[in-house]
């Protein structure tokens, strides 16, 4: 049986198209067979963020439809041999999804995948909550920022009241905490949230801290995961909260301001 | 500009404080959910009789549940066409 992790948030924009690639790729990376799915019908954009969206020819909402199989639909990465991406439709809307329908594909998907990543749309409206409906782990992810913590705090009721896990009334959802878009000088300033004030208010299991990187964006300009980018401080902070996922027990980094030096400090910006 | 910011910095409290303030407020007001699941029932059927008598809007009635030192109050609000 597949582990099934959403990627979630509530407010949009805030990283969980970023996270799901990267997540997925990292998994990937450590030889699990690893299958991400975008579920955000009608604003499918993982695929451009996996640099694979010439070679969609199916998409989630076909397969549930029963107008291709599975095996149609899946895109096989090409830098590596464990990673697949199941792309959403950008025609259609969420009304195409039903519970049993997304039930039966990540059924299927369980056969033959370790992990099962599901990218999930903003919102907590049906998009959203059937992205989560049949997690087994939960990554909120959160930026610190009012309503982006607010919203994380509604959506982390949403995972323990209306999941599979509960209404089953099995062991609940798994859930982590990932702050995104973190600025080490703009919490010094006092103008960003820290990341103790945050964890004080959602009081989730920290998984990791992304710090706000211009990498992001030129790892989504080129249609590679920021994790593959090993230079950078995301790409690095992303490969050690895969490392914690799977076990391992690894400091936080790049949560302090970095020490520049006079002249840097005058001339630097 | 670098050197201006270096020392504007020192000076700047931020509005992070404020931000967790409201932030803690507004989480525990979530929490406690938006009072008991017979609301929008109880809403629905306040209209349906203020209708027997007055045309009202659909948002012309509300109801809230205000939590005050031990207390529940439940406040109703009707509006009447003019
Ligand atoms: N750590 C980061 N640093 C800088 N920009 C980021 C970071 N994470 C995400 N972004 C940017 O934020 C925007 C939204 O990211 P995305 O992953 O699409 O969010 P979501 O899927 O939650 O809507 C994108 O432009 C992305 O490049
Ligand atoms: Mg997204």
């Amino acid at each position: 049986m597949a582990r099934i992790i959403v990627v979630t948030s509530g407010k949009g924009g805030v990283g969980k198209t970023t996270t799901s690639a990267a997540f997925a790729m990292g998994l990937a990376e450590r030889g699990f067979k690893t299958v991400v799915i975008d579920f955000d019908v009608g604003l499918r954009n993982l695929d451009l963020i996996m640099g694979c969206e010439r070679r969609v020819v199916y998409d989630f909402v076909n397969v549930i439809q029963g107008e291709a199989n599975v095996g149609q639909a899946l895109i096989k990465d090409k830098r590596n041999p464990n990673l697949f991406i199941l792309p959403a439709s950008q025609t259609r809307d969420k009304d195409a999804l039903s519970i049993e329908g997304v039930g039966k594909v990540l059924e299927d998907l369980g056969r033959e995948f370790e992990f099962i990543v599901c990218d999930s749309p903003a919102g907590i409206e049906k998009g959203a909550t059937l992205a989560m409906y049949y997690a087994d782990d939960a990554i909120v992810v959160t930026n610190p920022e009012v309503s982006s913590v607010r919203d994380s705090d509604r959506m982390i009721g949403i995972l323990s009241s209306k999941s599979r896990r509960a209404e089953q009334n099995l062991e609940g959802i798994r859930e982590f905490l990932l702050v995104t878009r973190y600025s080490p000088e703009r919490v010094q300033r006092g103008e960003m949230l820290a990341l103790e004030d945050v964890q004080e208010i959602l009081s989730l299991e920290l998984i990791g801290v992304i710090p706000e990187s211009t990498s992001v964006l030129n790892a989504s300009n080129s249609g590679v995961p920021v994790i593959m980018d090993r230079e950078s401080s995301a790409g690095q902070a992303y490969s050690d909260m895969v490392s914690r996922y799977l076990g391992e027990d690894l400091p936080h980094r790049f949560l302090k301001v970095e020490k520049k030096g006079l002249l840097g400090r005058l001339f630097g910006g | 500009m670098a050197l201006l910011d270096y020392f504007r910095q020192r000076k700047t409290s931020g509005s992070a404080a404020i931000a967790k303030e409201r932030l803690q407020i507004l989480v525990a007001h979530d929490r406690r959910g938006g009072g008991p699941s017979y609301l929008p029932q109880l809403q629905h059927d306040i209209l349906k009789v203020i209708r027997k008598y007055v045309a009202v809007d659909n948002d012309a009635v509300s109801v809230h549940v205000e939590q005050n030192g031990g207390q529940e109050i439940l406040e109703l609000n009707i509006v009447l066409p003019d």
